[in-house]
């Protein structure tokens, strides 16, 4: 270990090294570990107001939690079926999104890196980033008029004659599903792009020759070189998914909550940010041993995401 | 089963660059062809024609008689051996070896045993639960091989297959692959820019330069009767003359060139001789064909020269010299049997061959040094 660090700055110089050392320290520091403690720290405290933050009535107390479980002290059902239904749903949900997400994303990354030529690969590339420089509150809301009942996609399918009367696409979170897969895309196309850009093309062209189908080409060549891609993209695409608001909160029909509405609601409308941390936590939570397991499953290493 | 290779009057273009260029030739079932020629010659690009990777632009790709236009690479009998082995670095040795009897849908047991068979011809057995990284250059080599073998292809085609690896090996490997083609009795296509390579293994050998097919002949009259001053300066060491062709009788021709009157074999091509009298023409004397003139032995082609240095290599001594008006280092190689004395630097002496050690050719595009 010492003679990584010696070497460490003796490659970096002691300035540099010193500095970066420093920034990443900070970064984790400040930026990662300290809120999320804050927020730890408050989901095991009793609501009170900032006033009395610190003071004897700020007691730890696993109330929050047992909240999401079991619902009021004086609730007639034995389960908190709604907030845990609620958190069921956004969980299926999101692999849901990931999974179309994955299946739109991987053909086009296949594409881009290994068919498409020169100018019209980078004119795709474009079309593909260009659209997320609109923030995301106007694309969620452009959605909203796209899929309403007055919208293009409502008319053009009727003036098709494939629908007769307006489809409520809002009700039925057709446009809840559409904006959330597109609003992470990008970070589905390039972690695979990456990945499936690195294989040697004589390897697709050596499986050819040997008689290989296309399909069976990306199932025993493509897809295994692509894995480490396909996992970041996808933890990425669940993670951010699962604790998207925006979409949801524009997007979603009536009846639809996202779990990320309820700690919404909870820091916000109830002022009640102890449980709106426990809420949050447990979704933080929840997502990691999510992806922990389907890496298991996968048998993808941690470290092989982050090449 | 063996199948043979036949290209008639194939272009391929790239754009307006043209890779190959009305390429005729006919490759018997069961030999070992070799193209040779320096790099970006198109010897890939003809390659990836016959494996169907790429349709000519024009012309013919025929095996066993039947013509393969429109027949992609995973349907035509052959399998290519990749320039860099395109080996799948994520499955295991003999997952890489039966990939082609996965695709065919032969089941797990019937698959390994081959493969386990595989794995003994090319002499690695039991390395089948190796992954690919964990081979030698020389080892994923065979390994390369066996996984071409295991499709059971009627014509094996190998892109420069040695030429990552080290000398000794390389010329193991030569060994090994000849050995191999003649236990499984298939046709080989073997492409090299390497001339030992292509003449100690091939049972035929085409000479290429800049997309053109200069000469196909076995390795010996590669060597010995060049028909393009392109192959006579491209395979093996050879000093020329250039000059005029003042009679030409017979087989022979005369030629005067600034050094002296030299007569040399005028080499036919297509069943005819290549130069009558007039032509301008270059003399090709290889170094080995050179001797050092005493005065008693006549010799029909004699130079005045002075030696310019000389350098021992073991089996053999190779002498520059500096020839009466001509522009090049001529360079002449003796055995070394114990005989032969040396001469000193400076000195002077006449040096010469036999006419028909000599090759008249006409004046030709030549391979760069
Ligand atoms: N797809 C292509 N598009 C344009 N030009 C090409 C293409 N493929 C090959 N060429 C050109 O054709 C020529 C022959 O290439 P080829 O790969 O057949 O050479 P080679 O004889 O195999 O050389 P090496 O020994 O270096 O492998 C080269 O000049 C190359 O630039
Ligand atoms: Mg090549």
């Amino acid at each position: 270990m010492s003679t990584y660090w010696k070497d460490y700055f003796r490659r970096n110089g002691m300035a540099l090294g010193l500095f970066v050392l420093l920034a990443v320290m900070v970064w984790m520091l400040v930026m990662i570990i300290l809120p999320q403690l804050y927020m730890l720290d408050f989901s095991f405290r009793t609501n009170v107001p900032p006033p009395q933050w610190g003071t004897d009535t700020h007691t730890y107390t696993l109330e929050h939690y047992r909240y999401l479980l079991y619902g009021n002290v004086n609730a007639t059902e034995s389960f908190n079926y709604l907030d845990l239904g609620v958190f069921g749903r956004t969980i299926i949900a999101a692999v849901f999104v990931t999974f179309i997400d994955l299946c739109l994303c991987y053909p086009v990354a296949y594409y881009l890196a290994h068919v498409a030529k020169g100018g019209w690969g980078r004119l795709m590339v474009m079309s593909l980033i260009v659209p997320f420089w609109v923030n995301e509150l106007l694309r969620a809301f452009a959605f909203k008029v796209m899929f309403g009942t007055g919208g293009v996609i409502n008319d053009a399918l009727m003036w098709l004659g494939i629908l007769d009367q307006p489809y409520d696409f809002i009700r039925e979170n057709v446009a809840l599903y559409s904006g959330l897969s597109y609003a992470y895309i990008l970070l589905m196309i390039f972690p695979i792009y990456n990945a499936v850009e690195s294989l040697d093309r004589n390897q697709i062209e050596a499986a050819r020759d040997m008689g290989a189908p296309w399909w069976r080409i990306h199932w025993r060549v493509v897809i295994p070189h692509a894995k480490p891609g396909i996992t970041s993209g996808s933890t990425m695409v669940f993670m951010l998914t699962a604790g998207a608001l925006a979409a949801p909160q524009i997007l979603g029909g009536p009846s639809s909550l996202w779990f990320t509405q309820l700690v919404y609601k909870w820091f916000n409308n109830s002022a009640n940010w102890a449980r709106g941390s426990a809420y949050a936590l447990v979704l933080l939570v929840a997502c990691i041993v999510f992806v922990l397991l389907m890496m298991r499953i996968f048998k993808v290493k941690l470290g092989e995401i982050a090449r | 089963m063996s199948a043979d290779v036949k290209l008639e009057d194939v272009w391929i273009r790239f754009g307006s660059f043209e890779a190959a260029k009305d390429v005729n030739i006919h490759i018997q079932e069961g030999e070992f062809f070799s193209f040779l020629g320096p790099s970006g010659c198109g010897k890939t690009t003809l390659l990836r024609a016959v494996s169907g990777f790429l349709e000519p632009s024009e012309g013919k790709v025929l095996i066993g008689g039947q013509d393969m236009a429109g027949i992609g690479p995973n349907k035509r009998p052959t399998a290519l051996i990749f320039q860099n082995l395109a080996l799948f670095p994520l499955m295991k040795v003999w997952e890489n070896i039966a990939f082609p009897l996965e695709v065919r849908g032969v089941g797990k047991a019937e698959r390994r045993k081959r493969a386990d068979e595989l794995l003994e011809l090319i002499a690695l057995p039991d390395q089948g639960d190796k992954m690919v990284n964990e081979l030698s250059g020389g080892q994923k080599q065979r390994v390369a091989i066996a996984r071409a073998l295991a499709a059971e292809p009627d014509v094996l085609l190998l892109d420069e297959p040695l030429s990552a690896l080290d000398l000794k090996l390389r010329q193991h490997m030569r060994t090994e692959l000849r050995a191999i083609q003649q236990r499984v009795g298939i046709t080989f296509i073997y492409i090299t820019h390497d001339q030992g390579e292509a003449l100690t293994m091939s049972d035929h050998v085409a000479v290429m330069s800049q997309g053109v097919i200069e000469q196909v002949a076995d390795g010996n009259t590669i060597y010995d009767s060049p028909q393009t001053a392109f192959v006579a300066s491209f395979v093996g060491e050879n000093n020329h003359f250039q000059g005029k062709v003042t009679a030409a009788d017979g087989d022979m021709v005369t030629v005067e060139t600034p050094s002296g009157v030299l007569r040399g074999r005028n080499i036919e091509r297509d069943g005819k001789p290549q130069l009558a009298a007039g032509d301008q023409a270059l003399v090709f004397i290889r170094p080995e064909s050179l001797r050092f003139v005493d005065g008693e032995k006549k010799r029909d082609n004699v130079l005045e020269a002075t030696v310019e240095r000389q350098e021992f290599e073991g089996n053999f001594w190779q002498v520059f010299l500096q020839v009466k008006d001509c522009p090049r280092v001529v360079s002449l190689s003796m055995v070394n049997d114990g005989s032969s004395v040396g001469h000193d630097v400076g000195a002077q002496v006449k040096i010469g061959c036999d006419a028909a050690h000599a090759v008249a050719l006409p004046v030709g595009q030549m391979a760069a040094e």
